[in-house]
């Protein structure tokens, strides 16, 4: 079994390389860390934290936006691509399960996710340090960014995967990826502020409002970023909702949306007949 | 690893009983039933959308039949017994553009479990070899036809499912390929081929199946398709000095042109119409004999209204 999904992971690694997916992913990642990490080296003193400490705050932010999209324009593609020039039927004759052939997919492409994020955030994070300072709790909170980070992109991929069996043109599993993208990074923020609003305060805002927002991955990732690191949440300005829940739940749907992700993508993946 | 089973223990490569297949309302496959055994060479023909393309899908366990047994070598279609035990190569063969010919196929021997130490000696068999470091997405039409027959060749297969092998392919590497269909056929291994391509079959094979509207309406051997069939055989009569006129009107027939008749007759009644012809003497100066071929043939069974 491991090595058939090794088989799998290896090809689809030469894909993403020969499809520059490597490089831009990693330049991509790399770019916006630094510029963020020099934009944010103005309000340093005000805080009274180290420049690191600025410069994951706003990493965490940009990683909410990045990580997810990076993740789905790789997975879109994954199966209704291969579905459509009728190599999946093919490969499906071999002795390899679906189960097999998405995790091998899965390896490779978080593979070159955590290549992106290491080098980019680790990029920006030893630039910050050589040139604002930086403290044991300021790395430790860069070693969170980057680990949730790959595992918010997990959650995409997986999610990716699910609606590029889903349907059988690469263009429709295009356009669902952009609106999966736009309704949990934006949609759904806005939509939890909107009811928070007009609540003004009461049962939902203090009750309801931050378990619903944790059950949203890319909140999920904010959460557990800001709530780990007071410094990092006085940066971000999250520290009421990150206050009001225990500490597992942000790590617990952090580490729950990747497994229950890919088990709903092989289950759909299961139903296609090529 | 392949493991070697003697074929006369393990019975019939593959059994087809009593298949059905429908997509929504259309009944693509009815009643569909065959049996290949080792080493057995079989031509699949049948008019587009006769339901070829299907059955394939239906033994590979890539679709699941609507009623119906299927054996591949014992196996369940789709398990990896039979998985193992059976190589397909598409009708359309499409690999990953940006994956070199040797990369891909090194994909596939792992899967197979074949050595990957094949790979080499298999890209050189099907004379891609030149070109193996270089993207699919770069290659001809046959080229990749022709690393689809690598794969194909990979594990040493029980049974081959081949859907229209040599479309693309020039006629040298048609030759080849045929080469290689027989060479597996002589390792054990029962080859099933949708084709159009009625003459190559024809010559290539030990049986031919017929397909019409989803149902089989012939399969046998060819030398027993044409005695059921008793298609007549077709005389080409030239006549002296270019002048039908005179033989048209002692044997009857059609005339062609000017200086030649042709007169359809069974294979009964054969030895009879050539005497009559050598009566005529001076008059003819050639005889031409044709049996039905497998064009005929196949009008025959795929035309009539038959079941
Ligand atoms: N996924 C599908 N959904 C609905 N109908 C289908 C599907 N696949 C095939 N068919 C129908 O099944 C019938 C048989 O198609 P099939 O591809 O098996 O034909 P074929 O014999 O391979 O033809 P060709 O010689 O053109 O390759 C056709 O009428 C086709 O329209
Ligand atoms: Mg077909």
């Amino acid at each position: 079994m491991i090595a058939r999904v090794l088989a799998v992971a290896a090809a689809e690694i030469h894909i993403a390389r020969r499809n520059l997916w490597v490089l831009m992913a990693t330049v991509i990642m790399t770019l916006f860390a630094l510029a963020l990490t020099f934009a944010g080296a103005a309000p340093t003193g005000a805080l009274g934290v180290d420049l690191l400490t600025v410069s994951v705050a706003s990493m965490t932010t940009l990683s909410v936006y990045l990580a997810p999209l990076l993740a789905l324009m790789m997975s879109f593609d994954a199966i209704a691509g291969e579905s459509e020039r009728g190599g999946l039927a093919l490969l499906l004759t071999y002795p390899v399960s679906r189960g097999e052939i998405l995790f091998g997919k899965f390896l490779a492409h978080i593979g070159t996710i955590a290549l992106a994020m290491v080098v980019g955030f680790g990029a920006a994070g030893i630039a910050a340090a050589l040139s604002g300072g930086a403290g044991t709790e300021s790395i430790l909170a860069l070693l969170r960014l980057i680990g949730t980070s790959i595992l918010l992109g997990a959650v995409f991929l997986a999610l990716g995967y699910a609606l590029s069996a889903a349907v059988s043109s690469p263009t429709a599993a295009a356009g669902l990826a952009a609106g999966l993208w736009l309704v949990f990074v934006v949609l759904y923020d806005l939509g939890l502020l909107g009811a928070v609003v007009y609540d003004n305060d009461g049962f939902f805002t203090r009750n309801v409002f931050p378990w619903l927002l944790v059950l949203n991955p890319a909140d999920a990732f904010r959460l557990w970023n800001v709530s780990a690191s007071e410094n990092v949440a006085l940066a971000n300005g999250m520290t009421g909702v990150a206050g009001a829940l225990p500490a597992w739940s942000a790590p617990t749907s952090l580490i729950v949306w990747p497994l229950a992700a890919f088990l709903l993508a092989r289950q759909v993946f299961r139903r296609v007949q090529p | 690893m392949t493991e070697h089973k003697n074929p006369s223990e393990t019975g019939d490569a593959l059994i087809v009983d009593g298949l059905c297949k429908r997509h929504g309302r259309v009944q693509t496959l009815e009643n569909v039933s065959l049996a290949l055994k080792p080493g057995e060479r079989m031509a699949l023909l049948g008019h587009n959308g006769a339901g070829k393309t299907t059955l394939m899908k239906l033994i590979l366990g890539l679709w699941s039949p609507s009623a119906g047994q299927i054996s591949v070598a014992g196996a369940v279609p789709g398990s990896s017994e039979a998985r193992r035990a059976s190589a397909y190569l598409p009708e359309a063969v499409a690999f990953h553009r940006a994956l070199t010919g040797r990369e891909q196929l090194t994909l596939f021997a792992r899967l197979a479990g074949a050595p990957v130490k094949s790979v080499d000696g298999l890209l050189e068999r099907v004379g891609v070899a030149d070109a193996a470091d270089r993207r699919i997405g770069t290659w001809s039409k046959g080229m990749r036809q022709r690393l689809g027959l690598a794969q194909v060749l990979l594990g040493k297969p029980r049974i081959a499912l081949l859907d229209e092998p040599t479309s693309g392919l020039d006629p040298i590497s048609r030759h080849d390929l045929y080469a290689i269909i027989d060479e597996m056929a002589q390792h054990g291994t029962a080859v099933l081929i949708a084709s159009h391509a009625l003459t190559e079959v024809e010559a290539r094979t030990d049986r031919i199946a017929i397909m019409r509207k989803g149902r089989v309406v012939a399969d046998d051997t060819l030398a027993r398709l044409s005695a059921r069939a008793e298609l007549p055989i077709r005389l080409k009569l030239t006549a002296q000095n270019d002048d039908a006129s005179e033989v048209h009107a002692r044997l009857g027939g059609k005339r062609i042109n000017g200086a030649s008749v042709e007169l359809l007759c069974s294979p009964e009644n054969k030895m009879e119409r050539l005497a009559h012809i050598a009566a005529l003497g001076d008059l003819v100066v050639d005889v031409e004999m044709a049996p039905p071929s497998l064009e005929d043939l196949y009008r025959h069974y795929s035309g009539e209204d038959r079941t």
